[in-house]
């Protein structure tokens, strides 16, 4: 219970930050990065909120059925522009995916090929 | 039929068929509560004649829920953190870069199609986790409702597609294949890659929780610059 009081407090104070200062920032997302800038400063130990953290996000998928049923309205919407919505979900998709793993990989093997340049490099000087 | 107006019809309806789904889904794995469990809820509202403003009495009890979920979102950072310190600066170079071509991506195609701007909002924080993209999409006029649904079928679709087309492309490397999913496929491709390798759902889970941060954070700048 402790957790679950922990992680709704940080809920509260993203949403005062969020509404005192205009911040454009979803309210929950301030208090995420609050959040986590406690865990890292030991403010909040870890296993106070373990428990609370890993059930909420085990069953994450439960609490946005509502949100989903709700959409039932914007069917009509949907119906009418499909495609606009089926090629952008398509593109933005695939894209990130290709680049991003793309980009970690070869980063990745730059600089696992780095210490043999820098011989290279002292060879060559 | 006044039943369904108590909030606890919604509580009780959504928990006890998500349940029935879970349970499906631990004896056939390509059970999908979420999406199943909507479908049937949808359908019987349709059926019965029930008022979805009926249903979300009860429902916005369990919606409000995503708001710590969504903060209990650092603990999977924080934890990971440690792991992933060796390799962080290809692995956040990685995010933000998908995290922006993603939104520019979608972005782009609705406005190039004629959409207006509600409807590239409505598409554009899709790569963030769901209660992130909802509040984002939200914040800038688009749909949450709708932004939540495409949220979860790029979720599904990333988590079916993603791992075996990266390797098709070349992309083997554990690390990158997790911050390609994460970053794309939040939770629903994380717990995906998760059953392959313990890595590559830390790497998954952690890329998920920053792109949520860095789809806010650059939501901004893309408003202001005309979306």
């Amino acid at each position: 219970m402790m957790g679950f009081a922990i992680l709704v407090l940080f809920q509260l104070v993203g949403w005062l930050i969020q509404h005192l200062t205009g911040l454009p920032l979803p309210a929950n997302v301030i208090g995420l990065m609050l959040f986590i800038l406690a865990l890292f400063l030991k403010w909040v130990p870890l296993q106070q909120v373990e428990g609370a953290a890993s059930f909420l996000l085990k069953y994450m998928s439960l609490f946005f059925v509502p949100v989903i049923v709700g959409s039932l309205a914007f069917f009509p919407y949907l119906r009418e522009h499909w495609a606009v919505f089926a090629s952008s979900g398509v593109v933005s998709l695939l894209l990130p995916l290709l680049v991003t793993g793309w980009l970690v990989q070869s980063r990745l093997q730059a600089r696992r090929n780095r210490p043999r340049e820098e011989d290279a490099h002292v060879h060559r000087g | 039929m006044s039943i369904a107006a108590d909030p606890l019809f919604g509580i009780a309806v959504t928990v006890i068929v998500y349940a029935a789904f879970l349970w499906l889904q631990s004896r056939r794995t390509w059970v999908q509560p979420l999406l199943m469990t909507s479908a049937v809820i949808m359908i019987m509202l349709v059926v019965l004649r029930i008022p979805v403003e009926d249903y979300q009495k009860g429902g916005s009890w369990l919606s409000f829920l995503l708001g710590p979920a969504t903060i209990a979102l650092g603990v999977p950072i924080y934890k990971n953190a440690e792991q992933i310190r060796r390799s962080w600066k290809p692995i956040l170079s990685g995010i933000t870069v998908g995290a922006l071509c993603g939104m520019l991506s979608a972005g782009l195609i609705v406005l190039c199609m004629g959409g207006a701007a509600g409807m590239a909002w409505t598409i554009m924080p899709k790569s963030a986790t769901t209660p992130i993209s909802m509040e984002v999409s939200r914040l800038y006029g688009g749909y949450p409702e709708l932004t939540a649904v495409l949220t979860v079928l790029t979720g599904l679709a990333g988590s079916l597609i993603g791992a075996p087309l990266l390797r098709l492309c070349g992309v083997r490397d554990e690390t990158a294949i997790g911050v390609a999913i994460g970053t794309t496929s939040h939770g629903i491709g994380t717990a995906r890659v998760l059953r392959d390798s313990e890595w590559m759902g830390a790497v998954s889970g952690f890329s998920m929780g920053l792109t949520g941060i860095f789809v806010s954070v650059l939501a901004f700048p893309l408003h202001l610059l005309g979306f």
